[in-house]
């Protein structure tokens, strides 16, 4: 017998730690509906007819591969540096979050359940499960904080033209967290035909491993694109993070490439010196919340705070067990980016390639703006353009003041 | 024999007294700070007063997954009030002063973790507490707080569902010292009409694998109900109701419901 000496393989790691990160800290009523989600995830991951199924629905309903568009002109404001945006707001529905939900929407039919729940910040989650429960016949409810169903009121209406059930949620802080507890307690009262479609990389095992499996594509295509047009590895790879499911959607296929660096860019609000930020991984530390381990913004008794974000997907008090532990490892390095410095590349981008981002994905995008500068115009940087920008031509409007008076009416 | 059965419970000896003197225990749920921390000390005073055998005070999380809208309400009142983790401490030894029933304490794991599950531990145990109630913390997830608690020896309640496996059901009375937390319906705590054959089944497959102290909650509201449970079960679990009761009618109000619900143990 030899001993195994080669390097770690970080792609490999499945859960359900990742390092010290991760788990399941859940009311027992939920843990028979976690190992039956788990028994029937490795089951398909198992099953080449799943896969195929899968591959299939993307081909022909998301609209996958998703493009890569090289942006020169707005990469003249960053150093010069090559740039490339991986196109995942050209997905139907409009951004990465479909990849997530389709996979999950495939497992739940699997298992008989008839009933898809989901929380929602910005929408784009919750408008991903609409549209599948729609394309599967299944009934959808979906959860969203009273303030976001403010702020994105277009997504409100596009779900429910999908046939789905939005409930405001009035409790907490009324943002993304307070969906997630609203959707977790409909799921401990209904999980004999409910399945929860968690949208993003948090929670407990096995949602951050599977949800992960979901989104890698976006990387696994990204890389092979970037090959084949540059000859070699990008130098960085950036996107936003939020709960996380786009920055390890395209993070993942290049963890065991050591000389590509990892960036993710946290909401930092009015700025990670004020009270007003998402930057749970900056400023947060180590403690369990919805059902994991990780590390989120909290208070000395470990009371979660509220997070603060322009952008409402992005404004989540935790992130994902494997960015946790990413950065712990120093594989990954995250860092703030203010609601102002987002705008600026959400402006930026419009006018210089006719592109409108989704607002978290602005994050990405001023991040490797100033990441541009650093590294140089030698430099080959890949962004992942999570999602596009109709959902928030209101924010940006008010933002920019480019609303004619009475336009909203 | 587990470790949880070698170290005595204070609970368990209540609930035990409670079964030789009427039909079983009545336990009865408070968040701390509610509706400030000195009326709260004073509801959980005459919870006791009038015939609750066991106390679950409940520490007001900003996260509650297991939690109704009544309980959800009350402890955000206390979290906007300035509850600190300190006056759940201050709450049991004010409570264990003025009358001699356990003290539960429930709280959602993050507390504890930022606490320090050590320091948690000892804190409980040098104000008079029991243990804790752990609704988001299972045994396969509780190492830690296994060891912490057998070696200050305090109570642990884990819960037991309509759902869970027969192993793991084991898993819960094989580990739990104090009782077994049985969720009597899916879903989250709040007063409910009928109480529906789960809970029998359950508490009928928990002593199934051996236990000896299964007490019931999640919608229990009234006398009747209780003393259904009791017929089946070693204690019932009132929570909603009460905290109800407290936030319309104040510390009398809740006193009086106390009384009532008493009557269903055969008291």
């Amino acid at each position: 017998m030899t001993i195994d000496t080669s390097p770690t393989h970080l792609r490999d790691e499945t859960g359900p730690f990742f390092g010290e990160f991760g788990g399941r800290f859940m009311p027992e009523s939920l843990i028979a509906a976690l190992d039956e989600l788990s028994a029937a995830y490795d089951e398909a991951k198992a099953d080449p007819e799943f896969h195929r199924e899968l591959a299939e629905l993307h081909r022909t309903y998301t609209g996958r591969p998703s493009i890569i568009t090289e942006v020169p002109r707005f990469a003249e404001h960053a150093g010069g540096a090559r740039i490339l945006l991986k196109r995942e707001d050209l997905n139907h529905t409009g951004s990465h979050k479909i990849c997530n939900v389709l996979g999950q929407a495939l497992i739940a039919k699997r298992i008989g359940k008839t009933r898809l729940i989901a929380e929602t910040g910005a929408g784009q989650h919750g408008v991903a499960t609409a549209t599948a429960a729609a394309l599967f016949g299944m009934e959808c409810v979906v959860y969203m904080g009273e303030v976001d169903t403010e702020r994105q009121a277009l997504n409100v209406a596009r779900m429910r033209l999908l046939g789905a059930e939005v409930i405001p949620v009035t409790t907490g802080t009324r943002t993304l967290k307070d969906a997630l507890n609203e959707a977790f307690r409909d799921w401990v009262a209904n999980v004999e035909n409910t399945h929860y479609l968690l949208g993003t990389v948090a929670g407990p095992h096995p949602f951050p491993v599977m949800v992960r499996d979901f989104v890698k594509i976006i990387g696994e295509e990204a890389r092979q694109q970037v090959i084949d047009m540059t000859g070699a590895l990008p130098d960085a790879v950036v996107a936003c993070v939020g709960g996380g499911s786009n920055a390890i959607g395209i993070f993942h296929a290049f963890l065991d490439d050591p000389d590509v660096a990892l960036h993710g860019f946290e909401a930092g609000g009015d700025g990670v010196d004020t009270l007003r930020h998402a930057a749970s991984i900056t400023m947060g530390r180590p403690g369990v919340l919805h059902g994991s381990r990780s590390i989120m913004l909290q208070d000395e008794d470990g009371q979660t705070v509220d997070s603060h974000s322009i952008s409402a997907g992005l404004d989540y008090p935790g992130v994902g067990p494997e960015h946790a532990w990413l950065a712990s490892i120093g594989r990954a390095t995250y860092t703030p980016v203010t609601d102002a410095a987002a705008m600026q590349a959400f402006r930026l981008l419009c006018q210089t390639e006719g592109i409108i981002p989704a607002i978290e994905s602005a994050h990405a995008l001023a991040g490797a703006i100033e990441l541009g500068r650093t590294l140089g115009e030698k430099a080959t940087i890949l962004i992942n353009l999570s999602g596009r920008g109709d959902k928030d031509v209101e924010t940006a409007g008010a933002y920019f003041g480019v609303l004619d008076a009475g336009a909203g009416a | 024999m587990t470790a949880a059965s070698v170290i005595e419970s204070p609970v368990a000896s209540a609930i035990e007294a409670s079964r030789l003197s009427r039909a079983g225990a009545l336990i009865g749920y408070l968040p701390v700070g509610f509706p400030s921390l000195d009326e709260s000390i004073d509801a959980a005073v005459a919870l006791v007063e009038n015939g609750v055998d066991v106390l679950e005070l409940g520490i007001p999380y900003s996260d509650p997954v297991m939690d109704g809208p009544v309980i959800q309400k009350a402890t955000q009142a206390s979290l906007d009030a300035g509850f600190r983790l300190r006056d759940a401490f201050t709450a049991v030894e004010k409570i264990r002063a003025r009358v001699d029933a356990p003290v539960l304490l429930m709280t959602y794991w993050n507390p504890v973790v930022q606490y320090g599950v050590a320091r948690f531990a000892d804190d409980l145990r040098s104000a008079g507490g029991a243990g804790l109630i752990t609704p988001d913390l299972t045994v396969d997830s509780g190492a830690d707080w296994l060891v912490e608690s057998d070696r200050t020896g305090l109570d642990r309640v884990f819960l037991a569902a309509p759902t869970s496996t027969e192993e793991r059901l084991r898993l819960a009375v094989e580990n739990s010292r104090g009782f077994v937390y049985t969720v009597s319906t899916m879903g989250t705590t709040g007063a409910r009409a009928e109480l529906g054959l789960a809970a029998e089944k359950l508490v009928g497959r928990l002593r199934s694998v051996g236990s000896t102290s299964a007490c019931v909650g999640i919608g229990v509201s009234t006398a009747d109900q209780i003393a259904e449970i009791l017929s089946y079960a070693d204690g019932a679990i009132v929570g909603s109701a009460l905290v109800r009761a407290l936030a319309e009618d104040g510390v009398d109000g809740v006193a009086r419901l106390a009384a009532q619900l008493a009557t269903g143990t055969g008291r």
